[in-house]
């Protein structure tokens, strides 16, 4: 069972390495206008909705164009998502006739899925129509998703001097030549497996294998015999792939992907474990290529890759170890299983859960909250730093941001000021980065405490250091555009709503504001030619020292909180305490 | 090429080092403790965010150990709280401490200047001319004319207009020989306020108002009165200020957390955690490396304008030199004797010494002694022989014997024009000869008795001794040199092929220095140059760095960023290692400073939250909670004076690439940072405990 396990992990990350030379080029191809195959099929599309949207396509942006195309575009969607979901009661599609969200739930939920988080405080199954589903949801899936994607490509050119390109521009190629297509074929791929595409009400179907269940009730017992089960199903196949694609993550059921009909199967899981690492990973290619310089890439790419795997390895070897109190009640030496689909184990949820939280994208396979204390640190480490891989685009910008900063602390040691990529790493780029660092810790830590100094906000279901890290979490996910949740919070409350809004907001388009100005003012620098006094970044040596910066500057912020959530309860639970 | 160099032949770069000027260093350190007090000033503490954090917290831990329940009922004892309170004060002390020695350094170099910069009694040349006033040199304004005569003190920055005079600079450079100075010549014709005068007089003209003199544009500088963060001081400043920000938030909200899951901690421990994680290390010595680097610049008698032009010196792609004086010493000499006409070498050799007799330059020097060493003949008689000196017109030198034999020698066509003039010949092999030596990239000089050419001597420009090195560890470190020289095309080949320079120049005018700055400059890259000319002045500006001589004009030094005071150009070399030792130094305690953090919190958090079962943390067997807290914050503060030296006298700089440099030094004080606080916590710890503090 170990070795399957492992062997399972092992045959995803060969096959997520092996899709990033190809993903990563054809990046690299769309978003510098290079021809591609599919030009004759994608260039009158594109034509027509520039002219639709009048788009000047050879008007580049100056960085502050680029980011008010990006405040302006966003606002314009937000407006009608949030409208959808106030109103979404008098709306058609609405077969199981679900009501309005309350204003905070619709403000936090259009927020949620503006910032490419997909935090959901409702639940698929009764809180959202067909008709929020496809138009405001999966649109907004799509929409941020090439959001993200266009800062990051608009950041690489930008810091290589070049100019940031067009929002619009971007943004319709994000679509249509990436997101769309993939989405596609992999659409119908989960359709036949088995995930839902339809617009039915809830469906009773007859139980194959009809049960008993008995009820107490004043010391009476009643059994009766259940022979049907309302199924719920809608328009999801479509949504599934953007869903993992985008790093969106926002289920079409409240439990997400560890429902039968979001994710069927072993080989599903594979498949959406791929979609959502496919273009965080791919993009340090495309930067690589970009950079015309491959090792650079590689070498970004290799670094976050040993963090990945270690992480990967912390929370599968702590989910194959179990709880030790059970396990001593049990007598026996068994894996967690708590909160995990039986059709994926131990190794499937500690792979997924790693890899949703390490790119923002949030979808579960399992219940967060349920996991061993080691593999629930390795999710909100991995939302603390928002590198290991990383957003859609934002990803591949921030990890470019460490690397500044590893470059501004460590160049210096060379006898040099400070030069990446040619360009003097100076204060103004060192303020536009602190941005980035302090935002983070800001919008996580200072809500979190509020909430668990204000009495009864938190409304967490566990005390001590279980109930901290459900606090945390939540905030970690929302700052980080995450969307997951460690869960047992009852978090649909006006606090809860909007405490989140805020973080979402603060999380999503501070550093987006920052990245662009960096990328702005970087491009105007005079490049340093390159001599061998230069510090390269390209090596193994200057990977590891990225990686010291990532682990010291990252991880340090954290360290008190992660000393009082997972590693308390590790020790508390090694010493099995239960709590 | 109009510009010259006054060198010091036999200067090496090697030599230079051991010229190194030192500073008296009684008192300093006196001094600094004083000033470490002066500097607790919050006015001036602000400037330093990390360093005033520090200080806020000292004061709230001094008001908690005075009323330890003065928010509200807190665990922990007064007797804790005043031990962080004394080891915070401490840590602010060192960091004033660490500065105030830096900038001592500076003041004893400052008050060595001064020293030379007394109120002396100026002669004023009246309107009119010949009446002189005796007014105190305080009172002289730019544009009074003056009269010195030997002996006197010179009492401003001043133009020679009349005289020839010898002066003693030493004040200054610290080289005892006296110098000329007479009107006309770029070079020679100013003087500084406060040397003084040895012989004969001069007619100035003060060219500075009192206060604004060179002398005091140095005192001001060396004393740091005037330096100004540095741009990457100001990045990394801002950086810190940041992670200081970073560690306040997460200080700030631990108390909510703490008290969720029953640990509660107390405002002292709160404290002490921020300020054993925010880089006080770095925060705390980051202006002393900063002033300690002008200060190493200073101890090599070069003085930098500012801090930023040493830093840029760290960054320089491209290094401008003069030939003469920086990669030659100065003077060509003698080294082979070639006969034409006929003539064979001794004949060549003796008419060669006769003529080089009085000549007193070290070619003429080299001449005899070469002449010697090759059997001339004292064939001629030179008693009563007068001596024809060189002049610009004539180009040439020579000896006019008592018997009317006139010999001379000079420039090859100068040498042939005297010869026609007199119906004499020119031998058909001379042109063969002197083509040679051209060749060679040496300079030709033809030697005549009377109407006949007697050969030609070949004066060869030596190389200075090392300087090729010096080239080979600058290609290393991705710095390109360009020499500039007025020579032709073919002496300058040979000559940078023998020194190993990138790139050369050929009849190079003060125009093509500035072309190649711009071109340089418009490569992106950072230009450092030499130069001493008037002329020089507008290149010296240009470049990035430019290191004007102490010998050359008043308008080179107020262009340049650096004045070298034993006008020695060779120095730009080592000005340029000092700036990457600066900038190494500053990267290096940065980092040592950030990854100590990661044994801080293994020493810290354990302790803090002991309440929480957290115990297996402690990785370090630390004794107790609050032996913990105190041993971090101990080696917090002791690590700020135990750096002092390093940050003093910079990190050792070896002239390796890029990356050999940072392995080297990430294992040092990347991975040294990580480790070492570890052992050293652990010790201090054991002698907390042993001492029963805690």
């Amino acid at each position: 069972m170990e070795f399957s396990g492992f062997l399972q992990i092992a045959i995803t990350l060969v096959l997520m390495v092996a899709i990033v030379p190809f993903l990563g080029a054809y990046m690299a191809r769309v978003f510098q206008f290079e021809s591609t195959w599919f030009d004759k099929l994608f260039d009158p599309v594109e034509t027509l909705v520039y002219k639709l949207m009048s788009v000047d396509t050879k008007a580049d942006m100056d960085w502050w164009g680029y980011a008010r195309a990006i405040l302006i575009s966003n606002l314009a969607m937000f407006v009608p998502v949030l409208g959808v979901l106030l109103f979404q009661g008098s709306l058609p599609l609405n077969p199981n006739g679900i009501p309005g969200m309350t204003p905070d739930l619709a403000l936090h939920t259009a927020i949620s899925f503006l910032t490419n988080t997909n935090q959901q405080h409702y639940s698929g199954e009764t809180g959202a129509s067909h008709f929020t589903q496809m138009v405001c949801f999966q649109f907004l899936m799509f929409a941020s998703a090439a959001t993200g994607l266009a800062v990051g490509i608009a950041f690489i050119r930008g810091i290589l001097g070049r100019s940031l390109g067009n929002f619009y521009v971007d943004f319709t190629r994000g679509i249509s030549r990436v997101l769309m297509p993939i989405s596609i074929v992999f659409g119908v791929v989960f359709l036949s497996q088995g995930v839902p595409q339809n617009l039915s009400a809830i469906t009773p179907v007859k139980l194959t294998d009809p049960y008993t269940t008995s009820t107490t009730t004043n010391g009476k017992t009643e059994t009766s015999e259940v022979t049907t089960q309302k199924l719920f199903t809608g328009p999801f196949a479509s949504m599934e792939s953007i869903k993992e694609l985008g790093e969106n993550g926002g289920g079409s059921y409240g439990i997400n992907s560890a429902h039968p009909f979001e994710n069927p199967n072993p080989f599903t899981n594979v498949i959406e474990i791929l979609l959502l690492l496919a273009i965080p990973t791919s993009l340090i290619y495309t930067f690589g290529i970009m950079a015309g310089n491959k090792k650079q890439g590689w070498v970004l790419f290799g670094t976050i890759f040993l963090l990945f795997v270690s992480l990967i390895s912390v929370a599968a070897l702590s989910e194959l170890n179990g709880n030790p109190t059970i396990n001593s009640v049990l007598g026996s030496a068994n894996p967690n299983f708590e909160g995990q689909e039986v059709r994926f184990g131990w190794s499937e949820t500690a792979l997924f859960a790693t890899a949703t939280t390490g790119t923002m994208t949030g979808a579960v396979n399992g219940m967060h909250d349920s996991l061993t204390p080691m593999a629930g640190f390795v999710t909100l480490f991995n939302m603390f730093l928002q590198v290991i891989w990383g957003g859609q685009g934002t990803g591949v910008a921030y990890i470019i941001v460490f690397l500044m900063i590893a470059v501004f602390l460590t160049g210096l040691m060379v006898g040099r000021t400070p030069e990446l990529l040619g360009r003097k790493i100076e204060k103004r780029e060192v303020a536009l980065a602190s941005i980035i660092f302090l935002v983070h810790p800001v919008i996580i830590l200072i809500p979190a405490a509020l909430a668990l100094a204000i009495p009864g906000v938190a409304a967490n279901s566990n005390p001590s250091f279980h109930g901290l890290s459900q606090v945390v979490y939540e905030y970690a996910s929302a700052a980080a555009n995450n969307g997951s949740g460690f869960e047992g919070l009852g978090d649909n409350t006006l606090w809860w709503n909007l405490s989140c809004s805020v973080v979402l907001l603060l999380g999503r388009y501070a550093p987006m504001l920052a990245l662009l100005a960096l990328a702005g003012g970087l491009k105007a620098k005079r490049p340093v030619p390159e001599t061998p006094g230069t510090l390269r970044t390209d090596t193994v040596l200057f990977g590891s020292v990225t990686a010291g910066t990532i682990l010291i500057l990252g991880a340090l912020t954290f360290f008190p909180v992660f000393a009082l959530g997972p590693i308390a309860e590790l020790i508390a639970n090694q010493a099995a305490k239960t709590f | 090429m109009q510009t010259s160099t006054k060198p010091n032949p036999l200067k090496t770069p090697e030599s230079s080092k051991l010229q190194r000027r030192k500073v008296d260093g009684t008192g300093i350190y006196r001094r600094a403790i004083a000033e470490s007090f002066v500097k607790l000033n919050p006015l001036t503490l602000y400037k330093n965010p990390v360093m005033f954090v520090v200080l806020v917290g000292t004061l709230v831990t001094f008001a908690l150990t005075i009323n330890p329940d003065l928010f509200g009922s807190q665990p922990g004892t007064r007797l804790i709280n005043g031990l962080i309170t004394g080891i915070l004060f401490v840590t602010i002390l060192f960091a004033n401490f660490a500065e105030a020695v830096a900038e001592g350094r500076g003041k004893a170099q400052a008050d060595a200047l001064r020293r030379t910069k007394q109120d002396t009694l100026a002669r004023r040349i009246l309107p009119g001319g010949q009446k002189t006033e005796e007014v105190s040199s305080t009172q002289l304004r730019k544009g009074d004319f003056v009269r010195v005569i030997a002996g006197d003190l010179i009492p401003g920055d001043g133009e020679v207009l009349e005289g020839v005079a010898s002066v003693d600079e030493s004040a200054i450079t610290g080289e005892s020989a006296p110098v000329i100075k007479e009107p006309g010549s770029d070079v020679a014709s100013t003087v500084t306020g406060g040397t003084r005068i040895l012989s004969d007089s001069l007619v100035l003209r003060i060219t500075s108002n009192p206060g604004e003199g060179f002398i005091d544009r140095m005192i001001a500088l060396v004393e740091g009165a005037k330096r100004q963060k540095t741009p990457n001081e100001i990045a990394l400043t801002v950086l810190l200020a940041v992670l200081t920000e970073i560690f306040l938030i997460v200080v700030a909200t631990l108390p909510p957390f703490a008290n969720f899951v029953g640990a509660p901690v107390s405002i002292a421990t709160l404290i002490a955690l921020l300020v054993a994680l925010i880089p006080t290390t770095i925060g705390g010595l980051l202006s002393a490396i900063g002033i300690a680097g002008m200060d190493r610049v200073a101890q090599f008698n070069v003085i930098a304008t500012s801090g930023k032009a040493v830093e840029a010196a760290g960054d320089i792609g491209t290094l401008i030199l003069d030939k003469t004086g920086t990669i030659t010493l100065g003077n060509r000499l003698a080294d082979e004797f070639i006969p034409v006409g006929g003539h064979n070498g001794r004949e060549l050799a003796s008419v060669a010494r006769a003529a080089s007799m009085f000549d007193d330059t070290p070619e003429g020097k080299s001449v005899v002694k070469l002449a010697v060493s090759q059997g001339a003949t004292n064939g001629y008689n030179l008693d009563g022989a007068e001596s024809v000196q060189f002049t610009a017109q004539t180009r040439m030198s020579g000896t006019d014997l008592s018997n009317g034999v006139v010999l001379r020698k000079g420039a090859v066509d100068a040498i042939k024009r005297y010869v026609v003039d007199q119906g004499g010949e020119t031998p058909p092999d001379l042109d063969a000869a002197t083509e040679r030596v051209s060749l060679l990239g040496g300079t030709p000089l033809a030697v005549c008795e009377g109407k006949e050419i007697f050969g030609v001597i070949y004066l060869k420009d030596i190389v200075k001794p090392g300087i090729r090195q010096r080239f080979e560890e600058l290609r290393r470190m991705g710095i390109k040199t360009i020499m500039l020289t007025g020579d032709n095309r073919v002496t300058a080949s040979v000559i940078a092929a023998e020194a190993g320079v990138d790139e050369f120049i050929a009849e190079a005018t003060p125009e093509d220095k500035i072309r190649v700055i711009k071109e340089n400059q418009a490569q992106g890259k950072l230009v450092a140059m030499t130069g001493d000319g008037t002329n020089d002045a507008p290149a010296l500006a240009q470049a990035d760095v430019g290191v004007a001589m102490n010998s050359g004009t008043q308008a080179a030094k107020e262009a340049a960023n650096m004045v070298d005071l034993d006008s020695d150009p060779t120095k730009l070399l080592d000005v340029v290692t000092i700036g990457k030792q600066l900038l190494i130094t500053r990267g290096a305690l940065t980092t040592f400073s950030i990854a100590n953090d990661v044994s801080k919190y293994f020493a810290i958090i354990p302790a803090m939250f002991s309440a929480a079962g957290i115990g297996a943390l402690n990785v370090m067997g630390l004794t107790s909670p609050n032996s913990a807290i105190l041993s971090a914050l101990i080696f917090n503060a002791l690590i700020i004076p135990a750096l002092i030296p390093l940050a003093l006298k910079g990190v050792e700089f070896k002239p390796l690439s890029a990356n050999q440099l940072l392995t080297r030094n990430i294992l040092i004080y990347g991975v040294g940072g990580l480790i070492v606080p570890f052992i050293c916590i652990k010790l201090i710890d054991i002698v907390v405990t042993a001492i029963g503090l805690a």
